[in-house]
């Protein structure tokens, strides 16, 4: 047997770190980076006497995540705390949902290969974070500006089968949070994190392997990373007559691999119990129809539209969507152009690399950007000019039309101004045009480019190709 | 000053016809505090200079005229699991015995707006987890009727406190009968009210589904005043209710009328009830029937189901509010801790009292995975019946007569047995209330031949609370308030 012959199980658990004004239990503010210890009070300090009240914020993001992942809303849900010791935690215990949480059998679509693989969604369910340990020398100091911020762990089915479907799940996740505008989505501010359950087993058959969790991944790529050699690393085991142990591991960065934590034997005993201090989160139809129609067009919705308005294909409108704000932003762009196609080329190839987690406002113009995509459609300049045209729109915003007549970008597409440049090119480059008469197809290259650096890249390329041909051939 | 002698709206009565200051009121109370605390041990913390300025504010609001709520200017003392800002909130634990808090408990903030004067802080058992207020890390306190006996717990320090005239009234918390128990061993009142009438905000969680706090008085028409001073909707508590009754004094100056009470026929037939409780037990029903009540008798069998669920529930809950004092945030950390593993275990071990250790580890039991259907289910499921039970019979009753303890006040370092008593069985009959969230008010019955006050409970459905104390006013009406406890003897 070959590795080829396994596929693996994937389920992920993610976490959602949300961003509502105050904190899940108190009235602590939540934003990120203030200083230490800074935005803390008795209840999230978990001082005697303090009690949490649930902040309404938190049930109302929630049920804008269940929605938007076909989830069940319970009209019950209820708080249970999970106890343990750990430093970060003044309460010893987290506040989360054990039993009965708020959102129950959903599911994500995610585009696999030339198909669709359905994530099935077991449950959502609210919880609180942690502080943040920091060490030093000298010893170790806690941040509790982040104790009792809420969280939303969305928990999945093993429906993935490849490292690709987990990190689309993610993608797709990921859009979700910030097309609902619950979270900010950035993994590596910590606002998603991930837990990788996983095992193997042979192709076709039903009964699932041993499964091992892989702990806190904070970005796609490592994800997939972790994925596959975990993958790889339970095949051989299996092919070279061992046994998967079901236990906890870590991803290291810097190896690719993953390493073992803690084994099911010393699993924590966390002796969940339905929180006193809380009453059952109730939830009314009523609330969860006015809750569903504050939330925008979501990324399947916008794709389908999309691909038929556009005639876009399934990879472009998937991508498009991916991101809100990407999508916002093709949708204002279009608006202005008469090539959707080519928008949408420039969009991909060159813009959405500038779609960083991060980005709060659109990288340029959606109009200007519109304007170079009817310049490029209208054959008015060439692919070249277009990219330089888009590099000086990213430093500053201008109308691009007027920016191609003030200085003279416009493509040549007249013949008797090309004539002239078309015989130098071939005059200057004898020896190219041996090598392609000879069969050396690429030789014309050198040819074309002669032409090209003489018209300062405004001639139309084709154009130059065509011409040229013409001249050597005939 | 005589102000033993006087009821809350007396003293209230008093200061408005300038017959005596807030000031010699405090005084007086502080004299006696000085006089009697060296034997007593009621207090942990004593606010003099606080409940001086207090008074002396009161003093001048009155004298500019000014309407005040009645509480204004009389001296109360708080236990001292009730946070108070900027004064320490021991917990009679060592854990946090130089804790103090940078918040106030909400009912802290309302009494202290209705102008209270605070006298201090007063002993407890340790985090509220015992019966005789023996567990408090710092020292005991002696019963003012016999001064070689328990006070009761683990309100102790509160009911010895007003029972000796060292408070004029005091708060304390009822988890399983902690309100309720020190009061009738005491020979005053007190009253577990409706789960959620008063915030828990700011009161050291034991247990979270069970803890109240409950007024504790000398007179049924003071422990009505003083839960109309607390009973106040808290939207930072999500267990607080809204009280459905303007004025529990008013309620309970409503004509008596014809109510039926259940007599528990099974309650009073235990071997360990001692003949002079339920002698007044008995006297007690024997009178209500005779102003006009109808006494019916009731099967309730879940007495000792009761037992296990409360022991299983309230250790469950307490083993997960007491792991927060972990040594790390604040509270006690030991000085030979080196590993973050010692100082858990160490800080813990050297923080906590025995019978606190006691109740996390059975919690820590009855909560574990192999463990939890078989105990901490099952008690839930017990809880629903018992509340089942006395929804049931409050289909028929108005309130319900019981004992509030086996026994009267045993001795100092001895457990109820030597009364012939059960040293967890003892205030079994304050435990329905607490599993049902249903109010029950302890009233003195009489005393004994020794002269040991003995006290009786009234049950009653959520928010009869002005229900109850009607009752306990016509006997006390009829009967007069127990004789003071003598002085005491150094
Ligand atoms: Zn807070």
């Amino acid at each position: 047997m070959s590795i080829t012959d396994y596929e693996s199980v994937i389920g992920l658990e993610v976490h959602v770190e949300l961003n509502t004004t105050h904190k899940a239990f108190c009235e602590c503010s939540t934003t990120f980076g203030a200083p230490p210890n800074s935005q803390v009070c008795p209840v999230c300090l978990a001082m005697p006497g303090a009690l949490p009240v649930l902040n309404r914020e938190v049930v109302d993001f929630a049920i804008k995540a269940g929605i938007a992942t076909h989830c069940t809303i319970e009209p019950v849900s209820r708080f249970d705390r999970k106890n343990y010791f750990y430093p970060d935690l003044p309460k010893a215990y987290q506040t989360t949902q054990n039993d009965f949480p708020i959102c129950t059998n959903g599911y994500v679509d995610v585009a696999s290969g030339d198909g669709i693989r359905r994530i099935r969604i077991s449950q959502i369910h609210m919880e609180e974070d942690a502080g943040k340990l920091m060490h030093h020398s000298e010893g170790t100091e806690i941040d509790c500006n982040r104790c009792g911020v809420p969280l939303l762990e969305i928990v999945s089915e093993p429906d993935a089968r490849s490292a690709e479907e987990a990190v689309a799940y993610l993608r797709k996740l990921r859009a979700i949070v910030r097309y609902t505008g619950i979270s900010d989505g950035k993994m590596n501010e910590g606002s998603l994190r991930c837990d990788v359950n996983l095992s193997v087993r042979k192709k076709g058959e039903e009964a699932y392997g041993t499964r091992v969790e892989i702990k806190n991944i904070n970005s796609f790529n490592f994800v997939a990373r972790a994925i596959e050699s975990e993958f790889k690393r339970q095949v051989e085991l299996l092919e070279s007559g061992g046994t998967i142990v079901q236990e906890t591991r870590r991803f290291d960065e810097k190896t690719g691999q993953t390493y073992s934590m803690r084994t099911k034997e010393d699993a924590a005993d966390y002796r969940y119990f339905p929180d006193p201090d809380l009453v059952p989160v109730r939830v009314t139809k009523e609330e969860v129809e006015a809750i569903r129609k504050t939330i925008p067009r979501m990324a399947d919705e916008r794709k389908a539209s999309y691909m038929v308005t556009y005639q876009l294909t399934p990879y472009e409108a998937e991508r498009l969507t991916e991101d809100k704000e990407m999508s916002d932003f093709f949708e204002d762009a279009v608006a202005h152009t008469s090539y959707p196609k080519i928008l949408v080329n420039l969009i991909l190839a060159d813009i959405s690399p500038l779609f960083t987690e991060d980005t709060v406002e659109y990288p340029v113009n959606p109009v200007s950007l519109g304007a170079l995509s009817d310049l490029l459609g209208e054959d008015e300049i060439n692919s070249n000019t277009g990219r330089r045209i888009l590099k000086s729109l990213l430093e500053n915003d201008f109308d691009p039309k007027a920016y191609v007549e003030e200085h003279q970008l416009a493509q040549i597409n007249d013949r008797s101004v090309l004539e002239p440049i078309v015989q130098a090119a071939i005059a200057t480059n004898k020896r190219a045009v041996k090598d392609y008469l000879g069969g050396k197809e690429t030789a014309l290259r050198a040819v074309i480019g002669f032409a090209m650096k003489a018209t300062q890249g405004r001639a139309n390329p084709l154009l130059v190709e065509e011409m040229i041909h013409e001249a050597i051939v005939e | 000053m005589d102000y033993q002698s006087m009821q809350l709206h007396q003293l209230a009565d008093g200061l408005r016809a300038r017959d005596f200051s807030s000031r010699e009121l405090t005084e007086a109370v502080f004299s006696t505090i000085e006089r009697k605390e060296p034997v007593i041990g009621a207090y942990i913390t004593l606010t003099r200079d606080l409940a001086m300025r207090q008074a002396d504010r009161v003093d001048e609001l009155l004298s500019a005229g000014l309407a005040l709520p009645p509480l204004a200017g009389i001296p109360g003392a708080l236990k001292d699991n009730i946070a108070t800002s900027g004064i320490r909130t021991t917990n009679a634990s060592r854990m946090l015995a130089d804790f103090v808090p940078p918040y106030d408990a909400f009912v802290w903030r309302i009494l202290k707006q209705q102008e209270m004067v605070l006298t201090g802080k007063v002993n407890m058992d340790e985090f509220a987890m015992g019966h005789s207020t023996e567990t408090s890390a710092f020292h005991v306190t002696r019963n003012p009727y016999d001064t070689t006996r328990v006070p009761g717990g683990s309100s102790g320090g509160s009911a010895a406190a007003v029972a000796s005239g060292e408070a004029c009234f005091a708060l304390g918390t009822d988890t399983g009968g902690s309100v309720r128990q020190p009061a009738t061993l005491c020979g005053i009142v007190g009253m577990r009210p409706t789960f959620g009438l008063i915030s828990r905000r700011g009161v050291t969680s034991f247990s979270s589904s069970l803890d109240q706090v409950g007024p504790m008085t000398r007179s049924v028409r003071d422990n009505a005043l003083l839960l109309d001073a607390l009973a106040f909707f808290d939207r930072k508590d999500a267990q607080s209710v809204e009280r459905r009754s303007d004025s529990f004094v008013a309620a309970m100056e409503e004509p008596f009328g014809q109510p039926v009470i259940g007599w528990p026929q099974a309650y009073f037939e235990s071997g360990d009830l001692l003949d002079d409780v339920k002698h007044q037990l008995e006297k007690a029903r024997d009178f209500f029937e005779l102003i006009g009540a109808r006494i019916v008798p009731i099967d309730l069998e879940m007495l000792d189901a009761c037992m296990a669920a409360y022991y299983i529930l309230s250790s469950a809950e307490g083993y997960s509010n007491m792991n927060r004092y972990d040594g790390i945030h604040y509270g006690h950390r030991s000085d030979h801790a080196e590993t973050l593993e010692e100082i858990y275990t160490l800080s813990r071990s050297e923080g906590l009292g025995a019978e606190v250790k006691r109740r996390i580890l059975l919690g820590c039991f009855a909560l574990s995975s192999d463990n939890f259907d078989a105990f901490y289910m099952k008690a839930a499921k017990v809880r629903t019946m018992v509340v089942r039970e006395f929804e049931e019979v409050f289909r028929t009753c108005d309130a319900i007569l019981t004992p509030v303890t086996a026994t009267p006040a045993w001795h100092l370092g001895t457990h109820p047995e030597e009364l012939g008593g059960n040293k967890y069985s003892n205030d079994r009959f304050t435990l329905p209330p607490s599993l049902t969230g249903m109010p029950a008010l302890a009233v003195p019955a009489g005393l004994t031949d020794a002269g040991l006050p003995v006290g009786m409970q009234l049950i009653g459905p959520r928010f009869s609370e002005g229900t109850l104390y009607r009752l306990a006013a016509a006997y006390e009406d009829a009967h007069g308030l127990l004789p003071l406890p003598g002085e005491v003897k150094a």
